[in-house]
């Protein structure tokens, strides 16, 4: 296998919120744009993009961009970190030199949003849509009373979830929830989904982010060459596209294959670890996660989560941004769980953890549809 | 003056070539999911082929109508059409044929006290629009 070293050189976030002055569109420019100068590129470095839900065409002529390699693989919140990856092997394969990953979602204002069409003829309009499983809170939440059973967590593990968050997101301007909560303030606010507690369910936003990928040694000579970021390696997954039918509805199939090619491309060990993002579009996805990534046993992600371990402070700094539950959440996610790495990398988050080499980060797609890993490093690999 | 939107009514499914032996049985009062006669396994949902061992040899079973509560939600968010009914339960029922399959539950409590998961359950059937729904309540003692 061809072993470029692939490299973030450019990285950077939009206003985030409700921004109902930007389009889906313009905030997927506006993302690029920034990401751009972050790298301290134009648009007439790159020859690569990458857009989910709209084609990467469309995005591309916006900004004025002929690419020579696209990629518009749709598949939920983790499409972005399929889209790091896609890059680095295109980058690799000589097809490209300079990918822009993009997202920019209009989540909460719905401004030049397109409708998500759902056939009642699809399978998921026969089987699942008729029994009035409709939205993300009342089907990604499905498996959740069975894992609980099976595992012996408790209900109030998973409020722990958000309360461990909640003391990243604490005092952070741009996180949408940003107080300090408790177990009791998590299971007091309205049920969504029982067991979900709107405290347990992901923020509804506006907002983007982009990515610059290029290889190592082209990010050596631009503008964030005192900061890189690596690509140590990645993974891409799938398990049912409904979530009724996934394999094991108390494991992500999708986790665990989607992090061993992870882990094994880039050759860490857990222990390895100093950072981790997994996509919590509700407040069981951390559990599934620490679990299906071996961070710890079979139904111990509760108590481990319980015990701290994942606070600031802790030995496994986890959702360090506060996560889609507390800091934003667009209606895909990945990209922002994906910066919020970078930012740690480069020593520049809200919540900086002492020492970050290498993080690792955890994306799902539909409801545990899909699912990609990322193994990024400020080191050299 | 204000003229309100039509309220949405319920989804409907529509069958497609491979799913509308299922929905005829749905229709005649009976649960049928495919069996493989190769490798033996029931599953959900309708395929052309078995997706265990991609035989094509396929039958259509009467099933026993009967599963337990293999997990559910309480939804207080009503989907559309569903306005009246929250919160309602939907229920991921386990078929004792083996397969699994998303229902609602009906004649029973939308209440945690009620629903024991793994509890016996059966099919009942409600008409949707122009199809027969399967639903499952909670099955009479053997």
């Amino acid at each position: 296998m061809n072993r470029m070293k692939i490299a973030i050189a450019g990285a950077a976030e939009t206003d985030l919120g409700a921004l109902p002055h930007l389009s889906e569109l313009d905030l997927r420019a506006d993302a690029a744009y920034r990401a751009l100068a972050d790298a301290g590129l134009t648009i007439a470095d790159v020859d690569g993009i990458t857009s989910a839900t709209e084609s990467p065409i469309d995005v591309a002529h916006y900004l004025g961009v002929t690419p020579s390699w696209y990629d518009g693989t749709s598949v939920g919140g983790c499409s972005f970190l399929v889209h790091v990856r896609h890059a680095a092997a295109a980058i690799r394969a000589g097809l490209c030199t300079t990918v822009l990953v993009l997202h920019g979602e209009s989540g909460r204002s719905q401004v030049g949003r397109p409708p998500r069409v759902r056939p009642a003829s699809s399978m998921l309009g026969q089987f699942e849509l008729p029994y009035g499983a409709f939205a993300p809170p009342n089907m990604f939440t499905l498996p959740v009373m069975r894992y609980l059973k099976d595992t012996g967590t408790t209900h109030e593990q998973l409020a722990e979830v958000v309360v461990a968050q909640s003391h990243w997101a604490a005092g952070n301007p741009r996180a949408s929830r940003n107080k300090l909560l408790t177990v009791q303030d998590v299971m007091a606010s309205p049920l969504i989904a029982y067991p979900f507690h709107k405290l347990e369910c992901c923020v509804v936003t506006d907002g983007g982010g982009a990515l610059v990928i290029t290889s190592a040694d082209r990010a050596r000579n631009l503008r964030n060459a005192n900061r890189p970021v690596y690509l140590l390696g990645s993974g891409e997954a799938c398990d049912s596209p409904m979530v009724s039918l996934m394999d094991d509805m108390t494991s992500s199939k999708g986790f665990k294959r989607a992090s061993k090619q992870a882990f094994e491309e880039s050759g860490i060990k857990h222990a390895d670890v100093d950072h981790l993002m997994i996509y919590d579009a509700f407040a069981h996805l951390p559990l599934y996660g620490l679990e299906d990534l071996g961070f710890v046993g079979r139904g111990e992600a509760g108590a481990f989560i319980q015990a701290g371990h994942t606070r600031p402070g802790g030995k496994l700094p986890l959702n360090t941004n506060g996560g889609g539950i507390l800091y934003t959440h667009t209606g895909m996610y990945g990209m922002f769980a994906i910066l919020e790495a970078v930012r740690q990398l480069r020593g520049e988050a809200y919540k900086q953890v002492d020492g970050v080499k290498t993080s690792v980060v955890q994306g799902v797609g539909g409801m545990f549809t899909a699912a990609a890993t990322l193994v990024l490093s400020n080191q050299e690999p | 003056m204000s003229t309100k939107p039509a309220p949405a009514a319920k989804a409907v499914p529509v069958p497609t070539p491979v799913t509308k032996p299922y929905w005829e049985a749905t229709q005649a009062g009976e649960l049928r999911i495919p069996r493989c006669t190769d490798c033996g396994n029931h599953f959900m949902y309708p395929r052309p082929r078995c997706p265990h061992c991609g035989s094509a040899n396929l039958t259509w079973v009467k099933t026993a109508g009967r599963g337990t509560l293999y997990s559910y939600v309480i939804n207080h968010m009503a989907a559309p059409g569903w306005e009246g009914e929250v919160p309602y339960v939907i229920a991921v029922v386990k078929l004792n044929e083996g397969p699994r399959m998303l229902s609602n539950l009906v004649g029973i409590p939308a209440d945690p006290a009620a629903l024991t998961l793994d509890m016996p359950l059966e099919v009942v059937f409600e008409p949707r629009g122009n199809v027969m729904l399967p639903l499952f309540k909670p099955a009479a003692a053997a």
